[in-house]
């Protein structure tokens, strides 16, 4: 190529100066990004994709600095841009989508303007509007008007996304960088956003940088993978190869981390990658990787290998390429593998008859007595959690599955129905219960920022519930504390560190210890790996798994991604705007027939291959607002199999199969919602 | 690792707190300078030249010198002498009737939106009611009420102060009461009162810590506007407000008399509004 056009990056190093000293957080990265094609950047949190990111922008924090190399876009040097240079770029030819989209526009800006402020910096006045109405309609947002006269947080997160994406078209930038833009939202409204970027973001002309820490969603969307490992790129090839044949350790975790559906129902363990990215500033000799690869070398441990081009065009720097490329040593090698399990015949623990929870709003005009109509989180759901098994909980948010654990353990009494442990009825309300009723039931939840309190340590959190519930005198406490750190595979000497001390997967590793503390009969995890990089989520959930199986306990655990759930889970209940729309064994639900709303979650989950571009039953629109919930069947408005008013008007009966364990709430009998679908999970899509 | 007893991880943040507190300048002379007037207030009266209230009937309205440092007054009293015994004074009031609002308004800002419904409800109303009142209308209500005396004064502090400190206090708990660690120890069978203090109070000390001193500040303020306006400490004391209030007269023949004590007010207020700045900053490194 003479001229070569798109987004060069050579030899780019990054540091960033703080209290101790200087870190250098991106080293010698080197990458192209031609125009019109989609290149994924992909490593685990840490890594320093982001950093990367934003430099190559030249929009580092104050701190951060590009010490080497160089960034060309379209031939021009942006590391030689002088400020006012610089900001020409910005306005004309780059843009970047961030993960979150709120912080990202002004709260006291309508859409619309801050529209026109993209497309006309200089005038918004002149922006052309018709422009505007015709990229709002091509993100997929159907009423422009509505969208432009909207303050951002009156929109959802799908739709705050879609307003970044329409912001990012406008004025068809050369270079645009997303950075992990669906990390935040439901599966489905992932999903859809995936679409609309394969769809109408590739244009002939514009460069595609997108940045993630899933495979799964680099597979299905790009052309070209970097991998990132603590700031050196270790693996650079088209997508197909990376997956056909991962030449660096690295990726082949990666890979192997991802959870995946499978008509076996899963459950045979994820492999984590063990360890953590080392910090800058301390990264070991030799590979960085070393420490963490199962197949290192002592001259992996003395010698950095550096990033070579081989003859396929692929690029990696392992010292082992050759025999990972050969064949001849697999490296995934030592990765556990600690068999299958037979799920056991699951019998009832606790029992959910009726539950139902409305939130009352007060109505917004003061001294009237009329309140608004509440919010519908929970209507009439009746579920079994069986003891030494796992049920799975599936749901959009706003689906009342956390209402549903929270009404459980009794954060939030219910409205109505009842829940028995063991046959006898549990007290709605968290004050009523005896303290030997809380020992058995304990929950894990979801941020891994809020989970711990924050000025106590690890030793006094986890001693807590061990003399308070469990009942073990203080003088053995200690013992029992480095037991529980132990069991979640967390060293001794962690019991003196305050929660900010420790990652994310580490806090919630010490959540999980707190949880097991007084041996409860049954965990709820609330979303509890949701927020955890895909690498530290597999790690988490083969450790719930080990743990299961140790202390024979109940989980009922939560999620909105089908594939994790369906990873752990030996039956799975499908709960859409407070209603149980479908619950089965785990090989059941994944198979037809399937309620067209499961059918729609399964054909949203992203897979790590990029030959699987499944055809989706397209789910349109968001969630209805649960204080108005559709009269017949709530799924009615998004449905993509309507059979007409009868799903407007009526509700629909919970049909169950002939052996009684399959149960679906559909106007459509199972036989022929079965002869109208085809398997949307494929028994080999596991094994690969 | 780092081998560590139980104890070092709270010891270690208080330090890095206090060192951080120098880190930058502005920070570093506020807090220097409200060292210094802590340190005059603790041990002034013991090197001070003169009695506050000593009249050297053969030295009035002597202009600052090297006998007398910030001049006499026209009654012959030495006003370095007065300046520096009225810091007592100013700590002892301002900051006690601080303490007492901090108090009383942690006490009722962490309870009653613990425990919700009416109580809440209650203690609030009637706290806005009171900051619907300016300050010194307020205390001059009240001073009305009790006569001047310098226990009403503090008393008059705490009313003032002890809703705006309960509001603070409030907002954070409204804001932590929802977290996860909190909903695990009501999970655990925690009681209210360890929930308060345990899981919720720590959150609360760096906006409270913050708060404390700027009401310290504005304290000091009301403290002096007091005495200006004869409704506080009484005469002969050597109080700031006080003494500015009788030199307003002479300001043309003796204007020292008015500068040094109405310097010291304004010095001391900026210095601690600084050092504020400073404790906020470094609480807020703390917490990220």
């Amino acid at each position: 190529m003479t001229t070569p056009s798109g987004l060069h990056v050579h030899e780019l190093d990054v540091t960033y100066s703080t209290a101790p000293g200087t870190l250098p957080t991106v080293r010698r990265a080197t990458l192209h990004v031609p125009r019109g094609r989609t290149v994924g950047l992909v490593g685990e949190s840490g890594s320093g994709k982001s950093t990367l990111a934003l430099a190559l922008l030249r929009a580092l924090p104050e701190n951060g600095r590009i010490s080497h190399g160089h960034v060309t876009l379209d031939d021009v040097d942006l590391t030689r841009l002088d400020p006012e240079a610089l900001r020409a770029i910005w306005r004309n030819q780059v843009r970047l989508v961030p993960q979150d989209p709120l912080p990202a526009m002004n709260p006291a800006q309508r859409v619309g303007s801050q529209l026109a402020e993209a497309l006309e910096p200089e005038d918004p006045r002149k922006a052309d509007r018709a422009a505007i109405d015709a990229v709002l309609t091509n993100v997929g947002l159907p009423d422009p008007r509505r969208i432009k006269r909207a303050y951002p947080f009156e929109l959802s997160g799908g739709q705050q996304q879609r307003v970044m994406i329409a912001m990012a078209l406008l004025g068809a930038p050369s270079l645009l960088v997303m950075d992990e833009p669906t990390t935040n939202l439901d599966v489905t409204t992932e999903a859809a956003i995936l679409d609309l970027i394969r769809d109408r973001v590739r244009s002939d002309d514009t460069a595609v940088l997108y940045v993630s820490h899933s495979l799964g969603v680099i597979a299905s969307l790009c052309d070209d993978v970097h991998v990132l490992y603590a700031g050196e790129i270790v693996e650079s090839a088209p997508v197909e190869a990376i997956y056909e044949r991962p030449l660096h350790p690295y990726t082949a975790g990666l890979l192997a981390a991802v959870p995946r559906l499978d008509g076996r129902g899963a459950r045979h363990p994820l492999r984590a990658i063990p360890g953590r990215i080392p910090e800058p500033g301390a990264r070991p000799d030799g590979c960085s990787f070393a420490p963490r690869c199962p197949i290192a070398t002592p001259q992996c441990h003395a010698e950095v290998p550096t990033l070579t081009e081989r003859d396929d065009g692929r690029a990696v720097a392992c010292h082992r390429a050759d025999e990972i490329a050969a064949g001849t040593i697999d490296p995934l090698s030592q990765a556990d593998a600690d068999g299958e399990r037979t799920p056991p015949r699951p019998v009832p623990l606790l029992e959910a008859r009726y539950v139902s929870k409305t939130y009352a709003r007060p109505s917004l005009r003061p001294f009237s007595r009329t309140s608004r109509p509440g919010v519908h989180a929970l209507r009439d759901v009746s579920l079994d959690v069986p003891r030494d098994a796992t049920l799975g909980l599936v749901g959009e948010s706003g689906s009342g599955k956390s209402t549903f654990a929270r009404v459980l353990v009794g954060l939030e009494p219910a409205d109505d129905g009842t829940v028995s442990l063991e046959a006898s009825p549990v007290p709605a309300r968290l004050k009523d219960r005896p303290r030997a009723l809380l020992e058995r039931l304990q929950m894990v939840f979801q941020s891994s920022d809020e989970a711990l309190p924050p000025h106590r340590t690890v030793h006094s959190i986890l001693a807590r519930p061990l003399t308070r519930l469990a009942g073990i005198p203080a003088h053995e406490v200690d013992g029992h504390v480095t037991r529980l750190l132990e069991a979640v595979n967390l060293p001794p000497d962690y019991a003196t560190r305050q929660p900010r001390a420790l990652s994310g997967g580490e806090r919630q590793r010490v959540a999980i210890a707190r949880a097991f503390a007084s041996q409860p009969d049954l965990i709820l995890f609330d979303e509890s790996v949701s927020g955890l990089d895909v690498s530290v989520q597999a790690s988490v959930l083969n450790l719930l798994d080990t743990l299961q199986r140790r202390h024979r306990t109940g989980y009922l655990f939560i999620g909105h991604d089908l594939a994790v759930v369906a990873h752990l889970a030996d039956e799975i209940a499908v709960l859409y705007l407070g209603t149980l729309l479908e619950r089965a064994p785990t090989a059941r639900l994944l198979a037809p027939p399937y309620h067209p709303y499961t059918e729609a979650l399964l054909a949203a989950v992203p897979r790590p291959d990029p030959h699987a571009k499944p055809v989706r039953p397209p789910l349109e629109g968001d969630l209805p607002s649960p204080s108005d919930v559709p009269p017949g069947c709530p799924f009615a408005t998004r449905c993509p199999r309507p059979l007409g008013p009868t799903c407007d008007d009526e509700p629909p009966p919970l049909r169950a199969n002939a052996a009684g364990d399959h149960q679906v709430r559909c106007h459509i009998p199972l036989d022929e919602l079965e002869a109208m679908q085809s398997p949307l999970v494929d028994a080999r899509d596991g094994s690969a | 690792m780092t081998p560590a007893t139980a104890t070092p991880p709270r010891a270690r943040t208080g330090w890095r707190t206090l060192r951080s507190l120098f880190a930058t300048p502005t920070s570093t002379v506020g807090v220097v300078i409200v060292g210094v007037f802590l340190l005059l207030a603790a041990i002034g009266p013991l090197v001070v030249p003169y009695q506050p209230n000593e009249q050297l009937l053969t030295a009035r309205s002597q202009p600052p010198s090297l006998e007398h440092w910030f001049g006499t007054d026209r009654l012959g009293r030495d006003v370095f002498s007065r300046v520096v015994a009225g810091a007592r004074d100013i700590f002892l009031l301002a900051g006690g009737g601080t303490a007492l609002a901090v108090l009383l308004g942690t006490l009722t800002g962490l309870m009653a939106p613990t425990l919700g419904g009416w109580w809440d409800e209650i203690t609030f109303r009637l706290y806005d009611t009171l900051l619907a009142l300016p300050a010194l209308l307020l205390a001059l209500l009240i001073l009305g009420t009790i006569g001047p005396s310098r226990s009403s004064v503090l008393f008059v502090i705490a009313i003032a102060y002890t809703p705006i400190v309960a509001r603070v206090v409030r907002s954070v708990v409204l804001s932590v009461k929802t977290r996860d660690w909190v909903a695990a120890a009501r999970l655990q069978g925690e009681s209210l009162v360890w929930i308060v203090f345990r899981e919720i109070l720590p959150s609360v000390l760096p906006a409270l810590a913050v708060e404390s001193a700027l009401r310290f500040s504005y304290a000091i303020f009301l403290v002096a506007s007091l005495g200006f306006l004869g409704v506080g400490v009484q005469p002969p004391a050597p109080d700031w407000g006080l003494m500015v209030a009788e030199a307003r007269n002479y300001v043309f023949t003796t204007p020292w008399t008015l500068a040094f004590p109405a310097a010291a007010i304004s010095l001391l207020v900026i210095a601690v509004n600084l050092a504020a700045d400073g404790l906020g900053r470094a609480l807020q490194g703390e917490t990220r």
